[in-house]
């Protein structure tokens, strides 16, 4: 059996940007004058010369027609180990043969231009993801009929809804049909019956024997999919193993479970600057951090951050998501129209946004916080779904005097009134 | 459907690995892309108008205007000379490469961060986006080409030698595409390019001989250092505009020389520092 891919000692180091050089002495200031010209060009003047490496000696290989899961949190290496793949960015060290044509559905609507019809993006986008236009011309009724915007067609893209927007850019995507597809964390848009056909759309990909490489944070849509898996930690391969096994493996290491959750600085992606996280907390009212909340109180979380730089816009935020993965709630904390305009712009400093999750609301079980900061549609600073786990006690709560487990992720007291309307 | 692709789609084997050093230009590759060429270019032409009133009647307007303010200012008012050619076709013959340079060389210094999207998402050699904004101002220098024709047959004039125009349209692009390479890549780790750009082009303008003829520069100059203006090769593109439409003999031949040596030193630089630099724009972008 011959290898799609094989990777050896890949490694992928990036500078951090950051402020200006100071230079002490007489020497070393006219050292900089003299290479000044050089850095310029260099691109370099901006930056300092620390350095992170988010991906580090990883070596595997995947054989030809395997379908491999990648799991791992955010700021693991996964999505580097993917532009590496797909030759957007080079790496520092090692290399990666890869035998056959890749495409990648983490370039979702590449290259769409707003101003451009359906039938003219479609088109655009095929020949930047690499197909040739009697290919597209080809498959052009299919990519239509996939994405269910044929009235539309030749309307504007600027026009569309964002979720006709999402479906014809994956519908593109879908149609090319490439020896090695990657696939990063495409189910995270659309609805629900979208979803579905795009996991069928995977499935058939695989059915043909083409070689697949999935990254998710949706474990059973990794189950599902994928035999094998490699596990990602801090930018090192840590595991790898059939999928029920490396599933396990990630589910029990990923996040930590004592109410608390810290980040230390080598573990914030080199992107999210000037955003830094510094701790996730779940709190009980008098204000201890507890693993295990209770139903029948309210809950505080509290997002511990810094800003190296003011941002405009900013957005913090949470998702409350089942250990599956499925969301419950999202909030930020500049929903509410007044605290954004005064939050306009945040200066640098130190900050803390906090939300109360209500009594009576979260039925008994486990669930999963994921985090986000980001301005809304300029920039995503940073964000982990899988930030923090804690556990719901339920004691006191309704129906607790049948001993049963209870259905559904919230358990609110709901004011029930029983009349007798009349005779039998 | 699937079997159907696995046996059109050529198998090809890559090999990623670090790169380091002076690359040189994949020809082989950029003809692998050619479709991708094409579709951005056709792009950058359908959208350039877009949501604006007049449309495509810019193509038109724009260069008129340009010539009556050029008129008005070196005319009416400084009343430089322009030989024996009549001032609407004297200048217009000048802004056709003019223009075809200044907004490729705009169009290209930003189009890599206006780009960023795609840049950081799929690989292709990142040459195309520039080349694809140069490329799509021809249609806007294909419209002002007409109007010039309409003028030179208002006028009465015929054409000197169009056989070397195709010649000079080239060496247009090519130094836009040396000079906008070169501004591509900086704008990617410095967005003061998109500051400096505005007065580049005026300042570039002013020394190029649009408004007024070559040779009262090279006049003013000493024997020895008339090369020195020749060296921004928008002088002789001029030169040879106004020489193959309207017949006005150029200064010296030796200073076109000068100018396409000057225009070979930017598009073989601009070329080498931006595949030098393209490896690290989807990082810092």
């Amino acid at each position: 059996m011959s290898y799609a891919i094989r990777v050896e000692g890949l490694g992928k180091q990036y500078r951090l940007g950051g402020s200006q050089q100071a230079y002490s002495t007489l020497g070393e200031r006219l050292g900089a004058a003299v290479t000044w010209p050089v850095r310029l060009l260099k691109g370099e003047l901006r930056e300092r010369a620390e350095t992170v490496w988010a991906l580090r000696d990883v070596t595997f290989d995947v054989k030809q027609g395997q379908v491999l899961g990648v799991v791992g949190r955010n700021g693991a290496g996964k999505s580097t180990l993917l532009k590496i793949l797909s030759r957007v960015t080079d790496p520092t060290t090692g290399f990666a043969e890869i035998n056959g044509r890749v495409g990648s559905l983490l370039e979702v609507g590449t290259g769409f231009h707003p101003e451009l019809s359906g039938r003219e993006n479609i088109f655009l986008n095929g020949a930047v993801l690499g197909m040739q236009r009697r290919e597209i011309a080809k498959k052009f009724d299919e990519i239509v009929e996939f994405a269910g915007v044929d009235k539309f067609i030749d309307t504007a893209v600027k026009h569309y809804s964002s979720g006709m927007y999402l479906r014809l850019a994956f519908s593109v995507a879908a149609h090319l049909e490439p020896e090695i597809l990657v696939v990063d964390e495409v189910l995270a848009v659309g609805d629900a019956e979208f979803q579905r056909k795009c996991l069928g759309k995977m499935s058939d990909v695989a059915a043909a024997g083409r070689t697949v490489l999935f990254v998710s944070h949706n474990m059973s849509a990794i189950l599902r999919l994928t035999e094998e898996c490699i596990v990602m930690e801090r930018g090192q391969l840590a595991f790898r193993a059939p999928t029920r096994e490396a599933v396990d493996y990630y589910m029990s290491s990923s996040f930590q479970k004592n109410g608390e959750r810290t980040w230390a600085a080598d573990e914030v992606p080199a992107d999210a600057a000037p955003f830094a996280p510094v701790a996730l907390r779940v709190k009980d009212p008098s204000g201890s951090v507890v693993e295990t909340a209770q139903s029948r109180q309210p809950l505080e979380i509290e997002f511990e951050y810094t800003l190296a730089q003011p941002i405009q816009g900013l957005r913090v935020g949470i998702y409350l998501q089942s250990m599956r993965g499925e969301v419950i709630l999202t909030s930020f904390d500049t929903d509410d129209p007044v605290a954004f305009e005064k939050h306009g712009t945040r200066e640098a400093g130190r900050y803390v946004s906090r939300a109360t999750i209500p009594a009576d609301f979260l039925n008994e079980g486990q669930y999963l916080l994921g985090v986000n900061a980001s301005a809304f549609r300029v920039r995503r600073y940073f964000w982990d779904e899988r930030a923090l786990a804690f556990t719901v006690d339920a004691m006191g709560a309704p129906g607790m005097h049948w001993p049963e487990p209870r259905q559904g992720f919230v358990r609110p007291q709901l004011a029930w009134t029983i009349d007798r309307v009349g005779a039998a | 459907m699937s079997t159907a692709v696995t046996k059109s789609a050529p198998s090809t084997k890559v090999l990623i690995r670090p790169q380091r050093g002076m690359v040189g230009l994949n020809f082989r590759e950029l003809w692998n892309f050619r479709e991708l060429i094409v579709f951005l270019t056709w792009r950058d032409i359908l959208v350039r108008y877009k949501q604006t009133l007049l449309g495509g009647g810019w193509a038109i307007l724009q260069p008129l205007l340009q010539m009556l303010l050029l008129n008005l200012l070196f005319g009416e008012v400084a009343g430089l000379p322009t030989g024996d050619v009549p001032r609407p076709l004297f200048t217009f013959a000048a802004l056709l490469p003019w223009n075809l340079f200044s907004n490729a060389v705009s169009d290209a210094s930003r189009s890599l961060v206006a780009n960023r999207n795609m840049i950081t998402k799929v690989y292709f050699p990142r040459i195309i986006v520039p080349l694809a904004n140069v490329l799509s101002g021809v249609l806007d220098f294909a419209v002002a080409f007409l109007i010039l024709v309409g003028m030179m047959i208002y006028y009465q004039f015929a054409p000197a030698n169009l056989l070397l125009l195709p010649v000079y349209v080239l060496i247009t692009l090519l130094t836009a595409l040396g000079v906008g390479l070169w501004l591509a890549a900086l704008n990617v780790h410095y967005r003061d390019v998109k500051y400096i750009i505005p007065f580049l082009t005026q300042f570039w303008m002013l020394a190029s001989p649009i408004a007024y003829e070559a040779s009262s520069i090279f006049e003013r100059l000493p024997q020895q250092w008339q090369w020195l203006y020749a060296l921004n090769p928008l002088v002789g593109v001029v030169e040879g505009f106004r020489q193959a439409l309207l017949g006005v003999p150029v200064y010296s031949e030796n200073m076109l020389w000068v100018s396409l040596a000057s225009a070979s030193v930017m598009l073989v630089s601009g070329l080498m520092y931006f595949r030098s630099m393209e490896r690290t724009f989807a990082d810092v972008v």
